[in-house]
């Protein structure tokens, strides 16, 4: 069953239009690894997913439900989703702990001790535990990565969006985090990720979607995206 | 919206549209709404309270308003220029005021002392009894001769608002991240290069808001440089309504005053929003 359907998406930013017709279906439980140049539109569809820009045209289906209606409560839409952006993640002003646990506090009115017991259990599953009373910036980059998916995932969404959340890491660093969304896999949530790893897109997605100029270009099983691609512009952008 | 650049949209994406402009006219037909209630209801109790035939003819008299509106305008170019000069002082000094106290050299320790004193004694101080103070004691020492009210009064506008203004650039100086002055040294700029040319513009760029806010109750408290006899806006409505006993030339002038400010307030408006257009990583959250 298809989780997430877009239909014919554009979107413009003044009068040049990013994203000129996306289709693409995305089916429970996948992880969908979202490739293609620098500026190709992958930000600006993750975005677009979580409701956070409007699009100009198309539809958003998500279990069915047409997202993009102006009718729909975008705070309910957003809360069966986590995003996770590449940087200016995690609130400085709070704690680790904190960090995770304020939205299931405050938005999901979980009393405070719940949350907490949640958000321990979340912060030993990334082993960083003792961290928890630290504030973001003394933790390093790969630990305030992993902190930020867990708290993208602390409130259970069926889909997470996580956009080219390695960029910044040294490579150790860049395994550990992408560890951790293997391992997401297992469990039940569906993953978009725009990424450069084309190692990881390659070996633990389900799908790779290959997007060029704002339009899906392929798309395909990774056996068929990096072994048979058939277009030019896949071949040539994987050379 | 520019509709004309889509060319072709979908039928689903018209009946969006479509239902996002009912619902703007909708929110705004019930503020209109609302506020016409509101005025109804303030018209009514006023027009029933007991004095309201006495205070009209005070207040709101045709007769006195014709009348005082020339004297009025004369004075309002008084407060304009003195606006102007104190808008250019305050630029300079709150500017100057905040790099000082934003320098960690420990060579400017003492200016930096003296200029935390004279933020915090001048904030403190209420705008009229600084006029008292320079407008008769300057004067009063007897060095520079006789001066201008109006240039007193200038003076010292620009002595308090540099010290609000100050320390709202210093408060954008200081949401600079640290990592900018370092990738600014770490090119070749020098401190006050860096200062100039990487720190300001944004800083600056950050509290504008917060400074026109300044600007516009600044221009307000221009009007109390009538208490040193200054002929400004307010000072010629005194003048009528000692002669007359109407207050009628009280209301002109507030009248012009809001007139006055209204320019700025938009232009604060537009740029707010212009500036976070630009800053959006998205317009809807
Ligand atoms: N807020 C914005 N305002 C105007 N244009 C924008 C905005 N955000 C993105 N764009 C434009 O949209 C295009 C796609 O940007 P996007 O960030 O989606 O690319 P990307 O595929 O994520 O690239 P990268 O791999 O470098 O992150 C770019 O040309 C960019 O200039
Ligand atoms: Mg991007």
């Amino acid at each position: 069953m298809s989780l997430l359907n877009l239909r014919n998406i554009k979107k413009k930013f003044g009068n040049n239009l990013v994203l000129k017709g996306i289709d693409l279906e995305i089916d429970l439980g996948d992880v969908i690894a979202l490739i293609g140049s620098s500026g190709s539109g992958k930000s600006t569809l993750l975005r677009v997913i979580n409701l956070l820009e409007q699009i100009d045209d198309g539809q958003i289906f998500l279990d069915g439900e047409d997202i993009s209606d102006p009718r729909v409560n975008p705070d309910i839409v957003r809360s069966k989703m986590g995003i996770v952006f590449q940087n200016f993640n995690l609130f400085p002003h709070l704690s680790v702990l904190a960090n995770v646990t304020l939205a299931l506090r405050v938005v999901r009115k979980i009393p405070r001790r719940d949350a907490e017991q949640k958000g321990m259990q979340l912060l030993e599953r990334i082993q960083l535990t003792e961290k928890a009373n630290v504030y973001p910036d003394q933790l390093s980059g790969g630990q305030q990565q992993r902190v930020a998916i867990v708290r993208a995932i602390a409130h259970n969404p069926k889909l997470l969006l996580l956009d080219e959340i390695t960029s910044a890491l040294d490579p150790r660093l860049v395994g550990e985090v992408l560890d951790l969304v293997v391992e997401l896999k297992s469990s039940d949530t569906t993953i978009i990720i725009a990424t450069h790893e084309m190692s990881f897109a390659k070996h633990a997605s389900d799908k790779v979607v290959f997007l060029k100029d704002g339009i899906v270009e392929e798309q395909g099983t990774p056996s068929q995206i990096f072994g048979n691609p058939t277009k030019a512009a896949t071949v040539e952008f994987l050379r | 919206m520019k509709e004309t650049v889509l060319e072709g949209i979908s039928s689903v994406e018209a009946e969006r549209r479509a239902y996002r402009k009912r619902q703007s006219f909708r929110s705004n037909l019930v503020s209109c709404i609302s506020f016409a209630v509101f005025c109804v209801i303030i018209y009514i109790v006023l027009s029933n309270s007991e004095g309201w035939t006495r205070v009209r003819i005070a207040f709101f008299d045709p007769h006195y308003f014709v009348e005082s509106i020339p004297l009025v305008l004369r004075g309002i170019l008084t407060n304009l220029r003195i606006l102007i000069f104190a808008v250019a002082g305050v630029a300079v000094f709150g500017t100057a005021l905040a790099i000082i106290r934003t320098t960690l050299s420990p060579v400017m320790f003492p200016l930096r002392v003296v200029a935390t004193l004279y933020t915090d004694l001048l904030r403190g101080t209420p705008m009229i009894i600084v006029l008292y103070i320079i407008g008769f004691g300057v004067p009063g020492l007897r060095i520079f001769g006789r001066i201008d009210a109006s240039l007193l009064g200038t003076i010292s506008i620009v002595v308090v608002y540099s010290a609000y203004a100050s320390e709202v650039i210093r408060a954008g100086i200081e949401a600079i991240h640290p990592s900018q002055r370092m990738a600014s040294r770490s090119l070749g700029f020098t401190h006050a290069q860096t200062m100039r040319l990487i720190v300001l513009p944004q800083a600056i760029r950050k509290v504008v808001p917060a400074l026109m806010n300044e600007f516009v109750s600044m221009q307000k408290d221009v009007g109390l440089v009538s208490v040193l006899g200054a002929i400004d806006a307010v000072r010629s409505a005194q003048i009528i309504v000692a002669q007359s006993y109407n207050f009628t030339p009280y209301v002109v002038t507030g009248a012009m005053f809001v007139v006055l400010s209204f320019p700025m307030i938009r232009l604060t408006d537009w740029y707010t929003s212009r500036l976070k257009k630009r800053e959006q990583m998205s317009g809807i959250v």
